[in-house]
């Protein structure tokens, strides 16, 4: 009987993510090449904010990936907990680091387009800190993975740690929004994107982002390979132990 | 389940380390402050608030460690298992332990120490108000830490790297609300949200240190 | 109260450490696990005492039945030997200590915190809190470890009256300590074997 959890087998795993993998992988690589020369180089620049628009098909992609990617972990995460699947928890632990760095893309071209614009690098502005703390958030299930010698026990207390992590997550989001309204009246510095964003920027941007989403596919496959292997080389050398 | 309460709340007293601890860190941030800023009065008075819940936050953190890691060491943890209790129950049980050996010193404290720093006299009832509902959603979270570090040897440091950003709701709306109160506007709304992160916690995360603990000692 | 366990294999950070292991605890009766260090005594007392769940097989009685002891006594250095006791007496829901001092000679030390005792002392106190849990069935790991051999007599004369009272017993000891009444089941025959390479492949184990 075909099941979907029969992927979760790991060779099977392995060996269907190997047939996709160059596909999703060259797919991200031409979207991201036309998406972002289309963007820098075909379209017009903003009337009020230059050139320095264009930073937009990184920013606005990275940063839905950064939020996307903690998801991810914790759809695999309680996937885990419900059905011991542990390509499941494996493919958390390989979404991770990924998408650490997607919060650090985000964060890094914010504040490169923040300079410019809002003549400063850094704001204490909601959605900047909502990303600040979910960059720790990021730092502290990585930290969780590394720490724990038993694969299985670190699966299920990294699990729990995603799903409470991803309550407090929110939480903070709320009160970052409370807080900062608190601070200063009104968000005068926050870009309402939507506003800015004319069909001319929205196309390259949606093919933009159409690649972060397949190279974040790609990673994640990789890398949960890299993590099914590595695993599966810890228990041979202990089955070479046990004789 | 009051005998382990008991017993907590002794060995907090005869280690000596207990109540004295995180009282004299709170202290020492306290008195380091001015240092840092310079003696400005006006400006004292301003961050006192922010300061006094960011040095019980700190004082709350340093003894996090200490929850399970000495059961574990001495094998009380495997016993507490096996023992009649729900571990849910023990595991609020440390809790409050942490919170009346740590967490309510802190509370009854801060109005001394806000005078240090200025802090004007509308804000010392919004204060003791917020650190009193906050300090318990504080050890409620950081047992949760506890649990999650407990097999790992020299887990203090990521004790912290897990704990502070889960802190940081509680925070922002304890901070808030005496910041506010300092400065004369309304508290209340604050307050009461971080009430709300307070029983939800106190309700919830129980049941996570518990399963967490279950599969430490497996 | 008996305890059976049937067929169990039971798994050391995930890797399967002794397989098909029955056993037939009844009231009154001791069994002594023997066996090389390494073969897995200490996992399968903690299995049987319910810290962990055998990776296979099933333990039937009931688990608020068994008491563990095992290398750790559980003893708080800073509380007398008397606080120690009563605390697990009464997180056991009970509050008489005096028997279990009496047991095993310590009633002179009650008062002394327990980290000013010797390692042998310390033991002791560990295993009488055995006695204050009034559980009947005991499952013990190396308990005469550091006790000398007037120490050893008193443990096992605790266990002959445990026995005697309808308790039961399983341990780990490499030592004799003269229990006529108990089995000994050697554990070297369950020693888990590598799995075939094949089943290998479909998982990680």
């Amino acid at each position: 009987m075909a099941s979907l959890w029969e992927y979760a087998n790991p060779k099977k795993f392995i060996a269907t993510s190997d047939k996709v993998l160059p596909w999703v992988g060259g797919l991200a690589l031409v979207s991201l090449i036309v998406g972002l020369i289309w963007g820098f180089w075909f379209t017009p620049e903003d009337a009020r904010q230059g050139a320095s628009v264009k930073i937009i098909y990184l920013h606005v992609p990275s940063a839905l990936m950064a939020i996307n990617a903690w998801i991810m972990m914790l759809i695999a995460s309680l996937i885990w907990i419900v059905r011991r699947h542990h390509v499941s928890a494996l493919a958390a632990r390989a979404a991770a680091p990924v998408g650490a760095v997607m919060t650090v893309i985000a964060l890094i071209t914010g504040a490169i387009w923040g300079q410019p614009i809002w003549g400063t690098w850094w704001v204490w502005d909601p959605r900047l800190t909502s990303f600040l703390i979910l960059f720790l958030f990021y730092l502290g299930y990585i930290a969780l993975w590394a720490a724990i010698e038993n694969d299985d026990t670190a699966a299920d207390l990294t699990s729990v740690l995603c799903l409470v992590g991803s309550v407090f997550a929110l939480l903070s989001r709320y009160a970052v929004l409370f807080w900062n309204q608190g601070l200063h009246q009104g968000a005068s510095l926050s870009l309402d994107k939507k506003e800015n964003v004319s069909n001319v920027f929205y196309f390259p941007l949606l093919v933009c982002i159409a690649g972060f989403v397949l190279l974040f596919v790609a990673l994640v496959l990789l890398r949960t390979q890299t993590e099914i292997r590595a695993r599966r080389m810890r228990a041979l050398l202990a089955r070479e132990r046990m004789g | 389940m009051i005998a382990l309460l008991v017993r907590d709340l002794r060995l907090a007293m005869r280690a000596g380390g207990g109540f004295g601890l995180g009282l004299s860190f709170f202290l020492i941030v306290v008195v380091l402050v001015p240092f840092a800023v310079g003696p400005r009065p006006d400006l004292h008075a301003s961050i006192a608030a922010g300061i006094l819940w960011l040095g019980a936050l700190l004082a709350c953190l340093l003894s996090l460690d200490r929850i399970f890691a000495l059961d574990w060491e001495d094998g009380s943890l495997d016993l507490l298992v096996t023992a009649p209790l729900p571990l849910e129950g023990v595991v609020s049980l440390k809790a409050l332990a942490h919170w009346l050996t740590t967490g309510l010193p802190l509370v009854l404290a801060a109005p001394v120490l806000a005078v240090l720093l200025n802090l004007p006299t509308a804000g010392v009832v919004p204060l003791i108000g917020s650190l009193a509902l906050g300090t318990p959603a504080l050890s409620v979270i950081g047992t949760f830490g506890a649990a999650l570090t407990v097999g790992i040897k020299r887990g203090g440091l990521l004790l912290s790297l897990l704990v502070l950003p889960l802190y940081v709701p509680v925070l922002i709306f304890g901070a808030e609300a005496a910041r506010r109160g300092a400065e004369g506007q309304d508290y209340m709304t604050p307050l009461m949200m971080l009430a709300g992160i307070t029983c939800g916690t106190i309700a919830l995360l129980p049941f996570a240190s518990a399963a967490v603990l279950r599969v430490t000692l497996r | 109260m008996s305890l059976q366990a049937y067929d169990i294999t039971v798994a050391r950070g995930g890797i399967a450490v002794l397989e098909g292991v029955s056993l037939t605890l009844k009231p009154g009766k001791a069994i002594v696990l023997r066996g090389p260090n390494g073969i897995g005594k200490t996992t399968l007392l903690r299995t049987i005492a319910g810290l962990q769940s055998p990776l296979r097989g099933r333990i039937e009685g009931a688990a608020e039945s068994r008491v563990y002891a095992g290398h750790a006594d559980g003893i708080k250095p800073t509380l007398t030997v008397g606080e120690n006791l009563a605390f697990w007496a009464a997180v056991f829901g009970r509050s008489n200590i005096s028997a279990a001092l009496t047991a095993f000679h310590l009633e002179p030390l009650a008062a002394r915190p327990a980290g000013a005792l010797s390692a042998g002392q310390k033991r002791r106190l560990g295993l009488a809190r055995l006695l204050v849990t009034g559980r009947p069935v005991w499952v013990l790991d190396e308990p005469t470890v550091s006790l000398d051999l007037q120490a050893v007599d008193m443990f096992a004369a605790a266990v002959r009256v445990h026995l005697a009272q309808g308790g039961s017993a399983l341990m780990a000891s490499h030592i004799d300590m003269g229990l006529d009444e108990a089995d000994v089941l050697d554990l070297a025959p369950y020693r888990a074997r590598a799995t075939a390479l094949h089943d290998f492949d479909e998982a990680f184990l």
